[in-house]
């Protein structure tokens, strides 16, 4: 652990929790108790660097149109970084990558789409030990708890990736018609789905509505954990580094509260997902969803235990059915 | 006018690391045989020995099955699905990273043309573990029920048309669904049989899960009439096919089978007649028509056949044969010396029944096994060239005046594996597709596969599927 390295005090001393009492502290830098990356290899009097939280748009990291950021604490109050509180035009700008990507994404071979989904579990097992770091700051868990997370979140990416050509082959039929005609039906992606993701559980949960989404040809906006957004912007350095073409998974940072309602009246998105939705907003944002008729897949009642096997209802969620029809005849 | 040759564009063979010596493969390790019996492994191409090989006995068969159990008890049994899915992916992946190495050394060993190996055979086998290694954490979706189990032990022999692409059809389904293997590849072919071998310890794969047994017919027999191996899957021909179901018989064990086919091309008069001809092409001198599913008899509508047979000579006369390492190369080597014998001699029956037997201008190697693309037409239906399966590049022509003519010839065979329509009408594809007594059927295109797709034949073509949700169900207790 990089609390038995050598420390330089002169660098170290301002910036140790226990000797700064007012909140909200900083404990970054050198320290890795509350920060966000491991810093296993420091050299002594070395100041690291940080990263900052951007929002992932389009296969970008842009800070917010609006300028605004906020602070992000441990349950504890601890500072941890300030991340970008995404606004209106975000929102916007991220729908329109999102619809710029669906015709490529959706049209790419069921094949494709599962070698690229799958090379992201590869690069978030690479990432693994800041994703800890990162779950275990934020929903401040112990260290064990964290990696037991991170390891779920990154089996249940491998489990949906897998889903890319068999769901079809499970939900799909041949329709035997009475008549001379062959009849089948297939899924299909709904179109640009906005996502407002989990509040509490910042890695498994966020990967639990995200993966069904993009899995099924879908294209995403998904709107953080307000208070634990920073897996989610390390996830979105693992996306931009995974083939998945930009703009098939936008993240936003900041408050569902605010961006959720935008989203939920946006005529070019066709289904959210409220989960992440306060329970005061929910009919509100299913009223301004149903002007353009969009799927909406509704909040639970209290967070789910994001570990538990999630079965197709996420998938099947933002999928189409079509059925075409075909004679049969000399 | 100037004559544009093509460029030689030899790959290159030190791609394949071949060794001099390939042991077989159990328990995790590479041993020598209890006998101390080899057998070299020959390049079709050249007659060059590319290596020696262990001829796996029965002692061996015995190890290897026990290995194979306990790993399945121990081990891969009891292993929850997302974790045997891992392992998976990981075979999929080195299977990917080490393509081209694959590719070569399938080719050397085969003599298939690199073109093929390079762009099917590899590509198709990683592409299988790709897609079961998904299909291992999600079993309760595939329809058998919700918490199928596994068979245990398979027992599983394959061919030397596509050996690598073969052992990833036999073994990822099996490992998906929690067994553990026993596998023999084809006498003349077992290279990259023994290279997968590595791979899977590559990806550390545990011990037992995977074993590879080189050798020839008494190897298999050893395998298949193991009394410890729960189910049999076997690729081959239907001679020994019938073997194994009769050795079986009385046993219990579950048993696949996917033999040879003689499979029927039908050509419409309404057929887009310029894809058709490549699909002919392709169906019939795809892999020297070393493939069970070839379109080995093609259905002419009498109103084309004249021009269908005009148009597919100019073409043959472009094919190009000879060093299958060119990538240039279409028509590679015949895979054995034995094979192109029986070639020969059904070519040679086919003109004294009284077909009429053509073939492009084609210069054969001095070296290798060899045998022109060839074409019969004149040809009945009872003549042995139409009925009996050539497994080489010969093309058998019949014509016919109706549908319902075309469909009767069609299924006019005791095999039943693939058939093929060219017509631009769609309802007229569906209208065959529903009469046509075969397990694939391809329209205006030939020679597809791919993992999501169930393949398979009809009557004494075998049964049983492999690919897609349907080939799970081989290796589950259903």
């Amino acid at each position: 652990m990089p609390s038995e390295a050598p420390r330089n005090p002169r660098t170290r001393q301002p910036e140790k929790a226990e000797r700064r009492p007012p909140a909200p502290r900083s404990p970054r830098g050198n320290r890795t108790s509350s920060g966000t990356a491991p810093d296993t290899t420091e050299a002594p009097g070395r100041v690291t660097v940080r990263k900052t939280y951007k929002l992932y748009v389009g296969g970008a990291f842009p800070r917010s149109e609006s300028g605004r950021s906020y602070p992000v604490t441990t349950p504890g109050g601890e500072f941890l970084a300030n991340a970008a509180w995404a606004s209106r035009k975000d929102a916007r700008d991220a729908v329109v990558a999102a619809r710029r990507a669906f015709a490529g994404w959706s049209g790419a071979t069921a094949y494709n789409r599962g070698q690229v989904l799958y090379r992201v579990a590869e690069m978030l097992e690479g990432r693994r030990a800041q994703f800890v770091e990162e779950v275990r700051a934020g929903e401040g868990c112990s260290a064990a708890r964290a990696d037991a997370l991170v390891s779920d979140a990154i089996d249940r990416w491998v489990w949906y990736a897998g889903w890319s050509d068999k769901i079809t082959q499970v939900i799909g039929s041949t329709n035997p018609v009475a008549g001379p005609y062959f009849d089948f039906s297939i899924p299909e992606p709904t179109g640009v789905v906005a996502v407002l993701a989990p509040q509490e559980s910042s890695l498994l949960g966020l990967v639990s509505v995200l993966a069904p989404v993009a899995v099924t040809g879908n294209t995403a906006v998904v709107v953080t954990s307000q208070a634990r957004p920073l897996p989610a912007i390390t996830l979105g350095e693992v996306l931009a580094t995974s083939d998945l073409p930009g703009g098939v998974i936008n993240i936003l940072t900041g408050s569902a509260a605010e961006i959720g309602p935008w989203l939920a009246a946006h005529q070019d998105v066709n289904a959210i997902d409220l989960t992440g939705a306060d329970a005061e907003l929910r009919t509100e944002l299913e009223r301004a969803a149903a002007q353009n008729i969009k799927r909406v897949l509704r909040a639970p009642r209290s967070e789910p235990d994001w570990t538990a096997e999630p079965g197709l209802s996420r998938m099947t969620a933002f999928l189409e059915t079509k059925t075409v029809w075909h004679p049969v005849g000399i | 006018m100037t004559e544009w040759e093509y460029a030689p564009a030899p790959e290159s063979r030190d791609t394949a690391r071949l060794r001099s010596s390939y042991g077989m493969f159990v328990d995790g390790q590479f041993r020598d045989p209890d006998s101390d019996q080899n057998m070299k492994t020959v390049n079709p191409a050249t007659e060059e020995v590319l290596a020696e090989v262990a001829v796996a006995g029965q002692a061996d068969v015995d190890r290897a099955v026990a290995a194979a159990r306990r790993a399945h008890q121990q081990v891969w049994g009891p292993m929850p699905g997302r974790e045997r899915a891992k392992y998976l992916f990981r075979i999929a992946r080195i299977v990917q990273e080490r393509s081209r190495e694959l590719a070569v050394l399938e080719t050397l060993d085969n003599g298939k043309p690199i073109r093929e190996s390079r762009d099917v055979d590899v590509p198709l086998a990683a592409a299988h573990f790709f897609y079961y290694a998904g299909w291992a954490d999600k079993l309760p979706y595939a329809g058998f029920g919700p918490d199928p189990r596994p068979l245990g032990v398979a027992g599983q022999v394959i061919p030397w048309n596509f050996p690598l692409m073969m052992a990833a059809w036999k073994l990822a389904p099996a490992l998906a669904a929690g067994n553990t293997c026993v596998l023999k590849p084809a006498e003349t072919t077992p290279l990259t049989a023994l290279v997968l071998a590595e791979i899977c310890q590559q990806a550390d794969l545990p011990p037992g899960v995977v074993n590879v047994l080189p050798g020839a017919g008494d190897t298999g027999r050893a395998v298949v009439s193991h009394p410890d191996v729960d189910k049999v899957a076997f690729t081959g021909s239907t001679d020994v096919g019938r073997e194994i179901a009769r050795t079986l018989a009385g046993t219990g064990r579950r048993l696949t089978l996917e033999l040879g086919g003689k499979a029927a091309n039908i050509v419409f008069d309404d057929a887009p007649l310029d894809q058709a001809v490549e699909g002919i092409v392709n169906g019939i001198f795809f892999n020297q028509g070393h493939v069970c599913c070839a379109g080995s008899r093609l259905l002419v509508q009498e109103s084309v056949y004249a021009e269908v047979l005009d148009r597919l000579r100019r073409r043959l006369g472009t094919l190009r044969l000879g060093d299958p390492m060119d990538k240039n190369t279409d028509i590679g080597a015949i895979n054995s010396a034995e094979q192109l014998a029986r070639i020969t001699e059904l070519t040679a029956a086919g003109e004294a029944e009284g077909a009429r037997r053509w073939s492009p201008p084609c210069a054969l190697p001095d070296r290798g096994f060899w045998f022109p693309p060839t074409v019969f037409t004149d040809v009945a239906q009872s003549h042995r060239i139409a009925r009996e399966e050539i497994f080489g590049p010969v093309l058998s022509v019949l014509t016919f005046r109706t549908p319902a003519e075309a469909v009767e010839k069609a299924n006019n065979t005791p095999y039943g594996l693939s058939a093929g329509v060219w017509t631009e009408k769609g309802s007229r594809i569906l209208w065959a597709a529903q009469r046509l007594r075969a397990g694939v059927v391809w329209a205006n295109t030939f020679n597809r596969f791919d993992p999501t797709s169930p393949f398979g034949g009809y009557q004494e073509s075998g049964f049983g599927r492999e690919g897609g949700r349907h080939g799970l169900e081989a290796y589950l207790a259903v």
